[in-house]
C-alpha cells in the first residue's frame, strides 16, 4: 500500500436498478493536497463521495481510503475521515459549546482534550464569546466555519468537504478557503466538491464527473492547457455540455460547429 | 459509551428547547384524561324509567314505589306488556326499563324464583352500565330489607336481575377509556415523535454527519429513541395517576404488570416510528404516516371508542394488525378485571412478536443507508 496516498479508488462502480451513478472511476488522491471533485448537478459526486465515506456500499471496482478498504473495514474509514455537507453537520438548536462536545464525544475524545481542543479552535475562529450561543444565531459563514473546524476536531487523515460554501458571499468563502489551507498545511487531505470555478482554482488537482465517469483529471493548470481553455470554466461547460460549448468557445484549431446545427 | 451519552444528552437539549412540542407532549396526555372523562360521563341523575308490570301486586308496588322514592328516577311509564317498551327507547322517552314477572308476590312467597329484568339504553354503555346497577342495586336493597324482616322464612329466595342490554348488544368492549386514552398517548410520543425527530436529522442533514461518524447504528438509534421511551412511560403513570385522582379508575391487577406491558406497547410503538421514519424524508410526510398509519388506527381499530366486536368482519380482521388492539385489551384486563399474566399471556405474545419483527424490521431499514 502506498502510503502516500490518501484516496485510491479503483474502477469504482456505483449501480441503482438500470441506472449507472457512478460507472468506473479510477483515481488517486495524495496526502495532504486539495483534490477538487467537479461535475455537473448528477454526473455522479455524491455518489461517489458516499462511497468513499462509507454511506453507500459500491456495487463494483474497489477503494481505499486513509489506508482502509472501504468494502471490509468501512468502520476504520469512518474513525480516520472527517465530513462535511452542504447543509452543514451542526444542530441548530444546541450551542456552540453543545456541538462540539457532542462530536468530540462520538469520537471518543476524552472530556479534557474535547476542552482544550474547543478552546483552540474558539481562538482561532475568534469565536470565544460565542461559546454559549446556539448555532442557529450565528451568521451562516459563521457557521460554516465551526462546522469545517468540527468536522476537523478528531484530527482526521481526511476531510470530506460536500459544497461546504454553497450560499455566502465571496469574502466568506475566500475566508473558508483560507481554513482549508491551513488545514492542508497541517496535512489533512482535503476532498472538496463545489460549483464555484474560482474554488476549483484553489485546488491542488481536480477532476470533472461526466455522467458518471471521470471525464478529466489533473492540475488547473494542466486542464486548461489541455483543453485549450482560457478558463476553468470554459473547461468545465465544454466537458459537461459539450454540444453547447462547442459554438460559444470552441478554441482556435478545433473545428466550429456550423451555426445551423445548434440549437 | 461516551458517544452514547453524549447523543442522549443531545437529544434531550432538543427535547427540553422545543418548548411548544414539550408542552403539548405533556399536557396532551393530562388534557385528554380530563376531556375523555368528562365527555364520558357515568353519574345517574334523573333516569328515564319505564316499569312493565303485567299483573300488580303488593311485592310490585312495593317495589315501584321504592324506585320512587328514590329520586334518581322518574318513571315515565307504566306498561302491561314488554313489547310496548321498543317505541319508548326509540323515542329516547325511557332509558331504562323495570320489567316485572307476571305473580311475582306469589313466587316468591312459594319460594321460587322471581326474576325482574333491567334493560337499559345502551347507546352510551358506560352510563347505561350505571343506570342498570343503581336500579339493580335498589331492588337488591329492598330485597335484603324483606328478607330480614321475614326472618329467614322463604330464605333462599332472590330477585335476578336479568339485564339485558338494548341497541348495543357489544357491552363487552364498552369502552372505559383509560387503558385506549393509553395507548393513543403512547403512539403520539413513541411513533410520531420518534419519526418525527429521526426525519429531522434527515431534513437538516444531521443524520448525514452522524452515519459517517464511527457511531453503530444501534447506538444512534438509541440514542435518538431513549428519551421517548422515558416520556412515554412519565405519560403512562400521568394518564394512571390523574384517572385515579379525579375519575377514581382502579387498577384491581398488578401495576408492576401493567407498566411493563406499557412498555412493552412503548417499544412496538417506536419500532413503528423508525420504520416510518425509513421510508419518509420529510417531516411533513412522516407526520401524515404516523397519522394515518399509527393514531387513526389506535383510535378507531382498537376497540377503545368503537367496539370491535360490532365491526364488519374485514374490520374485525384488520383491528388484529393493530399492536393498540393487543394493548388495549391488557391493559383493560388488568385494570378492571384484575386479570394477571396467567390470561393476558396471549395478548402479551402477540406484542411481543409484533416488537419482535418490528425491531427487526427498523434495524434493516436503518442498515440500507442513505440512498
Amino acid at each position: 500500500m502506498n502510503e502516500s496516498l490518501a484516496i485510491r479508488a479503483r474502477e469504482l462502480t456505483r449501480t441503482f436498478g438500470a441506472f449507472t451513478a457512478v460507472d468506473h472511476i479510477t483515481f488517486d488522491v495524495r496526502a495532504g493536497e486539495v483534490f477538487g471533485f467537479l461535475g455537473a448537478n448528477g454526473a455522479g459526486k455524491t455518489t461517489a463521495i458516499r462511497m468513499l465515506t462509507g454511506l453507500l456500499a459500491p456495487s463494483g471496482g474497489e477503494a481505499v481510503v486513509a489506508g482502509h478498504d472501504i468494502r471490509t473495514e468501512s468502520e476504520a474509514v469512518k474513525r480516520d475521515i472527517g465530513y462535511m455537507s452542504q447543509r452543514f453537520s451542526l444542530y441548530d438548536d444546541l450551542t456552540v459549546r453543545e456541538n462540539i462536545q457532542l462530536y468530540g464525544g462520538i469520537y471518543d475524545l476524552p472530556p479534557a482534550e474535547i476542552r482544550a481542543r474547543m478552546r483552540r479552535m474558539l481562538d482561532r475562529l475568534g469565536l470565544q464569546r460565542s461559546e454559549s450561543a446556539l448555532v442557529r444565531s450565528l451568521p451562516l459563514g459563521w457557521k460554516q466555519k465551526l462546522a469545517f473546524s468540527v468536522a476537523l476536531l478528531h484530527e482526521p487523515r481526511i476531510v470530506f468537504l460536500d459544497e461546504p460554501t454553497g450560499g455566502v458571499d465571496p469574502i466568506t468563502r475566500r475566508q473558508f478557503w483560507e481554513l482549508i489551507y491551513e488545514a492542508a498545511h497541517a496535512g489533512t487531505t482535503v476532498f472538496v466538491t463545489t460549483h464555484y470555478m474560482d474554488e476549483a482554482e484553489y485546488c491542488d488537482r481536480i477532476s470533472i464527473m461526466v455522467a458518471g465517469r471521470i471525464g478529466a483529471l489533473g492540475t488547473p493548470h494542466e486542464l486548461k492547457a489541455q483543453f485549450g481553455a482560457a478558463s476553468l470554466d470554459d473547461v468545465f461547460v465544454r466537458l459537461a455540455r459539450p454540444e453547447r460549448a462547442a459554438g460559444a468557445a470552441g478554441a482556435p484549431g478545433e473545428p466550429l460547429a456550423p451555426r445551423g446545427a445548434t440549437p | 459509551m461516551n458517544a452514547l451519552r453524549g447523543l442522549l444528552r443531545k437529544e434531550g437539549y432538543h427535547i427540553l428547547r422545543d418548548r411548544r412540542t414539550l408542552m403539548v407532549l405533556i399536557l396532551m396526555p393530562i388534557v385528554q384524561v380530563v376531556l375523555f372523562g368528562y365527555s364520558i360521563r357515568t353519574d345517574v341523575t334523573d333516569v328515564r324509567l319505564a316499569i312493565v308490570d303485567p299483573a300488580p301486586d303488593p311485592v310490585t308496588l312495593a317495589l315501584r314505589g321504592r324506585l320512587a322514592a328514590t329520586n334518581l328516577f322518574r318513571t315515565v311509564a307504566v306498561l302491561p306488556r314488554a313489547s310496548e317498551l321498543e317505541p319508548l327507547f326509540k323515542r329516547d322517552a325511557a332509558q331504562v326499563a323495570v320489567v316485572f314477572e307476571p305473580r311475582l308476590g306469589e313466587r316468591l312467597a312459594r319460594g321460587l324464583p322471581a326474576r325482574v329484568q333491567v334493560i337499559s339504553d345502551a347507546t352510551e354503555p358506560n352510563t347505561g352500565v350505571a343506570r342498570q346497577s343503581y336500579v339493580a342495586a335498589v331492588i337488591e336493597a329492598w330485597d335484603r330489607e324483606r328478607r330480614a324482616a321475614e326472618g329467614g322464612r322463604g330464605g333462599g329466595i332472590q330477585i335476578v336481575p336479568d339485564s339485558r342490554m338494548r341497541f348495543n348488544p357489544t357491552r363487552e368492549s364498552s369502552n372505559l377509556f383509560v387503558p385506549g386514552l393509553m395507548a393513543m398517548v403512547l403512539t403520539i410520543i413513541a411513533s410520531m415523535m420518534t419519526a418525527l425527530s429521526l426525519t429531522r436529522e434527515k431534513e437538516t442533514g444531521t443524520m448525514e454527519g452522524l452515519l459517517v461518524s464511527p457511531l453503530r447504528p444501534w447506538q444512534i438509534v438509541i440514542g435518538k429513541v431513549a428519551p421517548y421511551l422515558a416520556i412515554g412511560f412519565i405519560g403512562v403513570i400521568a394518564v394512571l395517576a390523574e384517572a385515579r385522582l379525579i375519575f377514581h379508575v382502579p387498577v384491581r391487577g398488578s401495576l408492576a404488570l401493567l407498566l411493563g406491558e406499557g412498555l412493552l406497547y412503548i417499544l412496538v410503538s417506536l419500532a413503528l416510528g423508525i420504520v416510518i421514519s425509513a421510508r419518509t424524508s420529510s417531516q411533513r410526510v412522516a407526520m401524515m404516516a404516523a397519522l394515518v398509519g399509527t393514531m387513526l388506527p389506535t383510535v378507531l381499530l382498537s376497540g377503545f371508542i368503537f367496539p370491535i366486536e360490532s365491526m364488519p368482519w374485514p374490520l374485525r380482521w384488520l383491528a388484529n394488525i393493530v399492536p393498540a388492539k393487543w394493548f388495549v385489551a391488557i391493559a383493560r384486563g388488568i385494570m378492571l378485571e384484575g386479570t394477571g399474566i396467567a390470561y393476558l399471556w396471549p395478548e402479551t405474545l402477540v406484542l411481543m412478536v409484533m416488537a419482535l419483527v418490528l425491531l427487526a424490521v427498523s434495524a434493516r431499514s436503518f442498515n440500507v443507508r442513505l440512498e
